[in-house]
């Protein structure tokens, strides 16, 4: 590996302070809300308060009237503005459904909070009471909002389809036909488990915010949008909306946190774009927190079944799974797309014969469009194979980390070809949960537990964990195309050394609180041997970095580092051969160390890479046939994904007379290969981990049965703070990637992935004694005491 | 979140704010730390066509001991209840609450005469001065009258303050030495209770108020009845939902409101009698 063979600067693997931090801390960094855009018109939008209902008739005329207003616009009156409606690029199947869905809504509205009617005003107050004017006549329909009773079909929302189901998307595999049904027929012990991923809120802390600039002369048209994904933005809307694609250009200021909410083409966008080209003027528009609950994407909604089947040694000989998704009214970007990205992880960190059934049906329902949310299908994957097993231990009567441990893919049976066909590269998950294990000093925590779960008591212990493998690092294109997804999973990057050996980095990831231009840095200054400060990385507007596809699926660093770190390896080629015509050697007799070429075995013959620099810019002196300039780039499709894993840990205390949980311990230890920044890992784990918390113990979106959101403010959706959440010990193990010369895995998804069943377990456990074998999420206090006395029979 | 229009006027003292809201008549409304009003006017659930700040009425903030009871100025911050050393002394319980009133931002823009005033029955501080018996002093055009914390609410967010009054002062009786409890069970750290108990105690003394356990802050006579009469704590407990009529929603349904409450309400008064 290049790495380590030039590793002089020792740059990487340090807990640099992120450089994005003094902006953000201090209120300089601006987000696109922050910009000053003179003579902007405001935007606001009409939304649906029925979930499913016929638009008879909408009378605008007083809002027209208030001061301020400039124009409003109706589905029908903006129809001809599309060239397309707005796009899903991943049609699973080719058979899938897809209901044609546009910025407004045209004669009928599918959500509370679809799009009804869009306000220009040349102040916000004004666009805010001309929607309080707007005057909407609806015929409400019956709403549907129960994932089941949409599989049902016995009320069709889009009625043109003729039916709820978007898709069924198949993956079986099998060693011989039938040998599922016959490993559940021989199995010594089975499972049948039904778990239900609630619907999540992402909530970013800045909502979205969207500000299009038109130029005055020829067409042009600046986006500026809270995004994480301005490159995928630029191609989508320039063919929604029918623009010659090198007049768009995006750009994504400061963006405040996605998590998956931000990687997607918005009915909003869409309207800013049109109406700044219709009136020839900036259009902004900025969310407000009930629209983030109710307009923009959410997470999860699934129900699983899963059913394990194992021998008497618990070795798991088959696995089924049945999937719901719930789509929700409309497709989004990648919304069919979300269960598929699990559909290869029901079986988890565990090696389990070709015996695989795997089924998604995917429905529609009168309720927010789903789409991807930090693990995106992983989450949900790895919670369903994480309960079973706890679930299959307590009908085994044997301890669970027994269990997996009778399971865990060995470290030497890797790179393991799994049932599906892929490869996972690497991994150690005994090594892993072995640490987790002594980290919480498991042996003291039974020991304790025995003595505090007794009879009568009113505080149960519990433990629980979660051995997971992620598949992420999306992705290589081949594979994608063998999922139906529309676009590639390269990212490209440019490397360029400035005449005073200063680095611009150019890359096609889009950072919105990851840290990418720290980390960035800290790879083009190992490789170049400068120093991080005088490496400065561009990203994020699509004028700068033309190429890309930006921040999603914990691809970034394995892919866009990655990519950064073999543009710097090109830079470095080249600056060889200038070196060596000026050194007058032959190339293969100089090495790089430190910034410097040097020829090997005399160190006084030797050029600083900042000479090269300076005569590249030049051009005095250059070999024949050698290009002025310092400058490399590299498009990079990785060969396969990136495979992070490791095992989390918890202790609770559940209070069985309130039904309060308390996270007493947590330990996460995870294997992202090598680290670039431990700190910034470190920040992303601790992220992840209080999302996956927040499914567990707090969020959800609660719909009434008229498919209204009760959950649409801050005070309802419980999103945990800093004092909710218990202090997380991280730790790791490091199995670099064989697959990448920076031996690196994501890690942006890892906590989220971790979280959610290590909690759930360690309640079940807790409550084991009472008879509870299963905890719904969000386990709330009353949903936690319920269950208790349920258990109980009812029985104090 | 931008609210309708409003005129805004800034009152020096409380006869001038009585004076501008007798002005404005039912338009306007006083705006003291404006954490409750606010967020109703920015989700346009109340659009008032006057404000009258009242936040600036320098004289109305204080804490002071008047021999038998404590005397608390209505502008007085949630911050300044929390960390008053008279408060500690006499009125621990109080101030105890105090802290937990949302967070810190919260606490110092808050004020406790806006807490009552607004008489919410999720309110920490309403019912607090009712396990307390405060009195609470009021002024109106024709001037000042006093109503008794038992008395003051009448419903949800409703209280006997007519528009044109304003509530100037809350008198706390000194608690002497008196054990007490603040219970306060939600689900994050700073959200307002699902339920919350006020105790204090006494030998067979006691006073116990409920939090959200109804429209308005419950006061558990049934409770310190019980004591009275020798009861012993859990039995006395088991009363707690007696004069409650808890509502149902997300976080609770009324069947575990009163089950938590009676927890609480035990918790509470074995606390307060350590
Ligand atoms: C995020 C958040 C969390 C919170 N958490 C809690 C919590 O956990 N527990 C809790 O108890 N409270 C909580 N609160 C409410 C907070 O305590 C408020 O400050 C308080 O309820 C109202 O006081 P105020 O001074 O802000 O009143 P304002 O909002 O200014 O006024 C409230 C109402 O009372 C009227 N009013 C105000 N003062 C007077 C007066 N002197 N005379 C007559 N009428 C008057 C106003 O006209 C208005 O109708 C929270 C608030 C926020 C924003």
């Amino acid at each position: 590996m290049t790495i380590t063979e030039n590793k002089t600067t020792n740059v990487i693997g340090t807990r640099l302070l992120r450089r994005e931090d003094p902006p953000l801390l201090t209120g300089e960094a601006k987000f696109t809300n922050d910009l000053n855009i003179p003579g902007a018109l405001h935007l606001a939008v009409l939304r649906s308060p029925f979930a499913h209902a016929k638009i008879k008739s909408i009378n605008v005329s007083a809002a027209l009237k208030i001061a301020g207003v400039v124009a409003v616009y109706t589905g029908k009156d903006l129809q001809t503005t599309w060239a397309s409606p707005m796009p899903c690029a991943w049609p699973v199947t080719t058979d899938m459904k897809n209901p044609a869905h546009y910025p407004l809504a045209i004669d009928k509205v599918n959500y509370v909070g679809d799009g009804v009617a869009a306000v220009l005003a040349t102040n916000e107050t004004a666009s805010r009471d001309a929607l309080d004017a707007i005057d909407v006549e609806y015929e409400a329909l019956q709403a549907v909002v129960d994932l089941e009773d949409a599989l049902s079909d016995k009320n069709i929302i889009h009625k043109d389809l003729g039916t709820n189901k978007s898709y069924t998307w198949p993956l079986l595999v099998e060693e011989t036909p039938g040998c599922v049904e016959e490993a559940f027929k021989k199995a010594k012990y089975k499972v049948k488990e039904r778990y239900v991923q609630q619907r999540l809120i992402p909530m970013a802390m800045e909502p979205r915010a969207i500000a299009a600039v038109p130029q005055p002369f020829g067409g042009d048209i600046t986006l500026y949008s809270a995004t994480q994904i301005p490159h995928i933005l630029k191609v989508m809307t320039a063919l929604t909306l029918g623009i010659p694609e090198h007049q768009v250009r995006v750009v994504a200021p400061s963006v405040g946190g996605g998590f998956g909410s931000k990687l997607n083409v918005y009915a909003e966008e869409l309207l800013c774009m049109a109406l700044a080209r219709k009136h020839n003027a900036p259009v902004r528009w900025v969310e407000e927190r009930s629209e983030n609950a109710q307009a923009t994407i959410q997470g999860r909604g699934q129900i699983q079944h899963i059913e394990l089947a194992a021998d008497e040694k618990g070795k798991i000989t088959a696995v089924r799974v049945r999937i719901i998704g719930d789509m929700g009214a409309y497709l989004q970007l990648v919304t069919p797309g979300v269960p598929i990205l699990g559909a290869f992880l029901y079986a988890g960190v565990y090696d389990i014969p070709k015996a695989y059934d795997f089924s998604c049906t995917s429905v529609f329902t009168n309720l927010t469009p789903t789409d991807a949310y930090r693990g995106a299908g992983r989450p949900e994957a790895t919670y369903a194979i994480e309960s079973a097993i706890e679930a299959l231990a307590r009908e085994m009567k044997i301890d669970s980390f027994e269990l997996r441990k009778r399971n865990y893919i060995k470290k030497e049976q890797f790179p393991y070809t799994a049932f599906s066909g892929l490869v996972y590269d690497s991994g150690d998950h005994l090594s892993a949960a072995e640490k987790a294990a002594k980290l919480t000093d498991i042996a003291g925590v039974r020991a304790q537990q025995k003595k505090q779960n007794v009879p009568g008591a009113t505080k149960l212990l519990g433990v629980g964990m979660t051995s997971y493998f992620e598949m992420c690092g999306l992705a290589p294109s081949r594979v994608l195309a063998s999922l139906n997804y529309s676009a590639g999973g390269w990212e490209a990057a440019t490397v360029r050394v400035l005449p005073t050996n200063k680095v611009q980095v150019i890359t096609g990831t889009s950072p919105h609180g990851q840290g990418h231009e720290t980390s960035w840095a800290m790879i083009a200054a190992e490789k170049l041997g400068v120093a991080p400060e005088d490496v400065d990385v561009l990203h994020s507007d699509t004028a700068i970095s033309a190429l890309g596809l930006d921040t999603y699926g914990s691809r970034s660093l394995p892919v866009g580092g990655v990519a950064i770190a073999m543009a710097c390896d090109k830079v470095i080629e080249k600056a060889k051969t200038i070196a060596a015509h000026q050194l007058e050697c032959a190339a293969e007799d100089l090495q790089f160390v430190g910034g410097t070429f040097s020829v090997k075995g005399s160190p006084d013959r030797a050029l600083p890479l900042a000479a090269i620099a300076f005569g590249a810019f030049t051009a005095h002196n250059l070999p024949e046939g050698c290009e002025p300039n310092l400058e490399a780039q590299v498009s990079y499709d990785p060969p396969n994904f990136s495979w992070p894993f490791g095992t989390h840990m918890c202790v609770v205390e559940v209070d069985t007379e309130t039904g309060a949980v308390e996270i007493l311990k947590y330990i996460a230890v995870d294997d992202c290969g090598n680290q670039i920044n431990p700190l910034i890992v470190e920040g992303q784990v601790h992220g992840g981990v209080v999302q996956g918390i927040a499914q567990a113990l707090f969020e959800e979106a609660v719909y009434d049965s008229d498919g209204n959101l009760k959950t649409s403010t801050l005070a309802e959706y419980l999103v945990p703070a800093a004092c909710d959440v218990p202090p997380i010990t991280t730790a790791h193990t490091t199995t670099p990637s064989p697959t990448n010369q920076l031996g690196v895995k994501g890690i942006g998804e890892a906590g989220t992935i971790g979280a959610a069943p290590t909690v759930i377990n360690a309640i079940i456990d807790a409550l084991s004694s009472l008879g509870v074998k299963s905890m719904a999420m969000p386990a709330s206090p009353q949903t936690v005491w319920k269950t208790i006395q349920a258990a109980r029979g009812g029985k104090k | 979140m931008i609210p309708a229009a409003f005129d805004y006027k800034r009152a020096s003292s409380a006869a001038e704010a009585i004076s501008l809201v007798g002005q404005y008549g039912s338009d306007a409304k006083f705006l003291a730390g404006g954490h409750s009003l606010l967020p109703l006017m920015k989700l346009r659930l109340a659009q008032p066509a006057m404000l009258i700040d009242i936040g600036r009425v320098k004289d109305l903030s204080y804490i002071k001991d008047a021999g038998k009871h404590i005397a608390i100025g209505a502008l007085t911050r949630h911050m300044d209840v929390e960390t008053s050393k008279v408060l500690h002394e006499h009125a621990p319980l109080l101030s105890h609450a105090a802290a937990h009133v949302g967070d810190s931002q919260v606490r110092h823009r808050g004020t406790i005469g806006g807490s009552i005033a607004h008489a919410d029955p999720a309110s920490d501080l309403p019912a607090t001065t009712l396990a307390l018996g405060a009195t609470y002093v009021v002024q109106g055009p024709k001037g000042q009258r006093e109503i008794a914390a038992a008395k003051f609410f009448k419903g949800f967010l409703e209280s006997d303050l007519a528009a044109d009054e304003m509530l100037v002062e809350i008198r706390v009786p000194k608690m002497q030495g008196a054990g007490w409890s603040f219970q306060k069970f939600n689900r994050r750290a700073q959200d307002w209770a699902i339920v919350g108990v006020a105790a204090w105690r006494r030998k067979n003394e006691a006073g116990v108020a409920l939090v959200n356990m109804g429209s308005t802050p419950i006061l558990a006579t049934s409770v310190a009845g019980a004591l009275a009469k020798g009861a012993s704590v859990g039995d006395a407990a088991a009363l707690a939902s007696n004069e409650a009529d808890p509502q149902s929603d997300l976080n609770a349904s009324t069947e575990y409101r009163k089950h938590l409450a009676s927890v609480l309400v035990r918790r509470a008064l074995e606390d307060a009698s350590k």
